[in-house]
């Protein structure tokens, strides 16, 4: 039995030592919106915050987390869709399929905690989720949106705004 | 009955903040109801088509096929294609809405299901989503079915007022009678309106594109964006059924291969694991209480493959299958104008090249999936799915449940790109599972590593393409023979006429019937193909064969254009004189694009054009080359020229998320040995991320006298471009791919 912090409540889960968080989250705790994407750290559908840092919970054993961690799952990283970062994505509509972009959001938000005005060589070393969809161009945007640095963002409107339509 | 439709497809409703909300409470209710969640099963479900009648609302008035209007003035609007991300769904939602009249902010959207289509004798028409059909091919119906509701709304508060109903004016859902200064509203209408007989659609004059007010605009997405950045959009990945189990499979990793024993007894007693059985003769299966333990279950059984006749295949056994069709004469020409191998033959100056694209995987984000439950009398089945009523067909004869017995709910995609709508081998997967437990729903994933071994691969292609320049620096003749792997030879066989597949010759096709012509004409000029099959699966990949075939023609058309010591677009623009649209994109990124000013010292240009599902594409590529063999490319300039633009901000989404698509080609490609796909995930199978994106910009031609596709067409320019930025870079054609086949890397 392990007792995790998830969004706020403590869930006390039975589950093998070494099943990943990110299972435990979405089978035990029921919370889906942490995806499968690739299982092995590579393509962050299943980024999460553990004590405010990003972290893929595909590989990580659930015996791994301490019952003080703080976990942040999607759901939980506001209360009413109103971080800085799921204004921005909405705005610039960033999202194709969206099955990736729960990591992508996970990812850009614990990027701005720690620079809130992060450079587009940030942007590059931090993101490294996985889009098929190619929603890359608007991530960057939006980031910088989120961050209040306009550059970028004004490149998409110039962009979707280029048409002679 | 009419109300009860509603209820059942809405369980997908989706755009509107109170659906939203809803999946939100629905969501949360596992956090929040259980302060310590215990067990494995949860005490609710999360589905389409299970979803509580009560959260719809009541009293819905069925206009017509495609328009449903609640006492609120909430105008639902009916889709009946597939949302995987290309922005179909708003498209569709903006037409219909545009005839309508309604009030945009106003609008929800439900899908179809094709349970409701065949009971409606397919009223709602074609439910497949590939080819980037989806608005182009219902255009016109959908526009009408807008406009036929709106004349019954209208009909309806004219005859309340007793007044003729040309009297009447509507605006934004708002119905004035100036004549007497009253006012109604869709939504009080709605219920005598829905009772009217609809007019005859062929009666209905659609409104000018001049006039339209709400599609041709760039509206935001309808298809429940925050959802999708809040957790609560439920993907069939997410799907949540009272007592649900969960499977896994592995299917011989070499195609042609069987499944000879396994040792269950390694596994049978690990937490969880309910059964391990013979799925078919070449895959096994585990169904567990959890699918991560139905996984670690199956990492641990020992399974013993005959890995068939093709356990030796190689990249390389293939290479050299498919080199012999480039000289073979077992080819057929299909453009045979004048003589080019003659004219080649004696022109003062000639270059000839082999090109090879290789095949590549769709791996889209959300790994293959799908839930069924069969019961006595019903089988019923979750998918992502390009082609519900396809999943529908393969549910009944898979599971022998007559057609009006089976029901699909068919989720939004988590990603598509013709992986999903084709043969439906998930589907037969699933059944055969579910069939083993009765009444039980069994969720069914993949691993990523079974999405990448056991995809319907972009077929691998070569071309040797031989060109002559005659003294005036003019093309003398341009021969393209393609060698590849056929996908109607696996896919479809009765496509192919009299032994002759024109589908790999895909945007080298000398008519516009197809979609997808050649940009040049030539008084000598051939274009061969080769069939050269392999025993890997191949399907359908976003652009399908144009990807190929505009990396053969288009950057052998550089090569042409450099022994001609002419500029690239000059040398294009010569040939193009009857292709005004194709020259028209072409004239359009180059403007944007400033051809032949001065770039930053290091950087080249590169240009390509090419057409594709009925559009017309072309691009320029900033690049350049380290001396160490790095490649960047800074920025993209297109131009499509899809006639028509529904929503001109998705298509540029849709020609951004394309050069993604196309510029992992440049990192990856699905190789082969022992018989099987090498590049198992991530790690091995890079894909393009943000640091490699370029700067992407677009420009939208107006001519607007037809409908081309959106979500495949730019993809073709995409590699092209890029490839012949660097060869103007280094001097050197790039002839194959991916990049580092040229010891390039990308950046």
């Amino acid at each position: 039995m392990f007792q995790l912090n998830i969004n706020g409540r403590v869930h006390k889960v039975d589950a093998e030592p070494d099943t990943p968080l990110l299972w435990v989250i979405r089978e035990q705790v029921g919370l889906t919106g942490t995806k499968y994407g690739c299982g092995v750290a590579q393509c962050g559908a299943c980024s999460i915050h553990l004590n405010g840092e990003v972290v893929r919970s595909c590989l990580l054993p659930v015996s791994a987390v301490k019952p003080g961690d703080r976990i942040v799952t999607i759901e939980g990283l506001s209360r009413d869709s109103s971080h800085p970062v799921q204004k921005a994505w909405a705005e610039l509509d960033v999202a194709q399929c969206g099955f990736c972009q729960s990591g992508q959001v996970m990812a850009a938000a614990a990027l701005l905690r720690k620079k809130p005005k992060p450079t587009d060589k940030d942007i590059d070393e931090a993101m490294s989720n996985i889009c098929r969809c190619g929603t890359y161009h608007r991530i960057r945007a939006a980031i910088h949106r989120a961050a209040g640095t306009k550059t970028a963002a004004a490149d998409v409107a110039t962009d979707a705004g280029n048409t002679t339509v | 009955m009419k109300k009860s439709m509603e209820n059942i497809g809405s369980g997908q409703a989706q755009n509107q903040p109170e659906n939203t909300a809803r999946r939100q409470f629905m969501v949360g209710s596992a956090a929040a109801g259980g302060g310590l969640v215990l067990g494995m099963h949860l005490p609710f479900e999360i589905a389409p088509g299970i979803a509580p009648a009560a959260a719809q609302g009541a009293a819905a008035s069925e206009i017509n096929l495609w328009v449903v209007v609640r006492p609120d003035e909430t105008c639902v609007i009916r889709i009946a294609r597939a949302e995987m991300g290309q922005g179909t769904l708003t498209g569709l939602a903006q037409l219909v809405a545009e005839e309508l009249e309604c009030d945009w902010s106003k609008v929800a959207t439900e899908q179809i299901t094709p349970g409701q289509n065949l009971a409606r004798k397919r009223a709602w028409g074609d439910m497949s989503t590939s080819g980037s059909r989806g608005i182009r091919q219902s255009h016109d119906y959908v526009r009408r079915g807008g406009a036929a509701a709106r004349t019954m709304l209208l009909q309806a508060a004219a005859e309340e007022w007793k007044v003729p109903v040309g009297e009447l004016s509507v605006a934004n859902g708002v119905i004035t009678h100036a004549g007497s200064n009253r006012k109604t509203s869709y939504g009080k209408v709605a219920t005598a309106a829905s009772k009217l007989t609809a007019p005859d659609p062929k009666s209905i004059t659609l409104k000018p594109i001049k006039d339209w007010k709400i599609a041709g605009k760039p509206l935001r997405r309808i298809d429940g964006t925050m959802s999708k950045l809040n957790g609560s959009k439920v993907y069939a990945m997410d799907v949540k059924l009272s007592g649900m189990l969960h499977a896994t499979v592995r299917e011989c990793p070499v195609f042609g291969g069987r499944l000879v024993s396994f040792d269950d007894s390694k596994v049978k007693g690990m937490p969880g694991v309910k059964k391990v059985f013979r799925l078919n003769d070449i895959t096994v299966a585990v169904v567990a209480d959890t699918w991560w333990r139905a996984k670690k279950a199956m990492d641990a059984l020992p399974v013993v493959w005959d890995e068939g006749p093709n356990a030796k295949v190689t990249s390389a056994s293939i290479d050299a299958h498919l080199r012999t069709g480039l000289t073979s004469d077992d080819a057929f020409a299909d453009i045979n104008t004048g003589d080019a191998i003659k004219a080649i033959a004696a022109a003062p100056r000639k270059v000839e090249a082999v090109y090879r694209a290789p095949f590549t995987s769709h791996t889209t984000m959300e790994p293959m999936n799908c839930t069924v439950r069969l019961t006595a009398d019903k089988a019923e089945l979750w998918i992502p799915t390009q082609s519900a009523e396809a999943s529908m067909a393969v549910l009944s004869s898979s599971s022998g449940m007559p057609l009006d017995k089976c029901e699909v709910y068919a989720m939004d995609l988590g990603g598509g790109f013709g992986r999903r709508i084709g043969s439906q081998d998930v589907v037969r997967q699933g059944v055969a599972i579910a069939r083993e437990f009765p009444g039980v729903p069994v969720k069914m994933l993949w691993t990523r590593e079974e999405d990448q071994a056991h995809g319907l691969y972009r077929p691998i292609a070569m071309a040797r393409l031989s060109a002559g320049v005659d003294a005036q620096g003019k093309l003398a003749g341009l021969h393209v023979r393609v060698s590849g792997q056929s996908i109607n030879a696996f896919a479809n066989p009765a496509a192919i006429k009299e032994g002759r597949d024109r589908r790999q010759l895909q945007g080298l096709w000398d008519t516009l019937e197809g979609d997808a012509q050649i940009g040049y004409t030539h008084s000598n000029l051939r274009t061969e193909y080769a069939m050269r099959n392999t025993h890997l699966p191949v399907g359908p990949w976003r652009g399908v064969n144009t990807n190929q075939n505009g990396i053969f023609l288009e950057c052998f058309m550089d090569e042409v254009a450099k022994l001609a010591n002419r500029d690239p677009l000059e040398f294009r623009r010569e040939l193009m004189s009857e292709r005004p649209k194709h020259l028209g994109v072409l004239n359009a990124v180059a403007e944007k694009s400033g051809w032949g000013k001065p770039l930053p010292k290091g950087v080249f240009r590169g240009i390509a054009q090419f057409m594709g599902y009925g559009s017309y594409s072309a691009a320029v590529a900033e690049v350049s080359v380290s001396g160490k063999g790095e490649v960047k490319v800074h920025r993209m300039v297109f131009a499509l020229d899809c006639g028509n633009y529904v929503n001109p901000d998705q298509v540029a989404a849709q020609i951004e998320g394309s050069v993604a698509y196309g510029m992992t080609t440049l990192h990856s490609e699905i190789s082969v040995d022992a018989g099987r796909v090498v590049e198992t995930n991530f790690h091995n199978f890079r894909v393009m991320k943000i640091a490699e994106m370029p700067k992407v910009e677009v420009v939208l031609p107006v001519t607007g006298d037809f409908w081309g596709g959106v979500g495949e067409p730019t993809i073709c320019v995409v590699v092209p471009a890029i490839l012949n930025a660097i060869f103007a870079a280094t001097g050197k054609p790039v002839h194959n791919l991916p990049l580092s086949k040229q010891g390039l890397t990308l950046v």
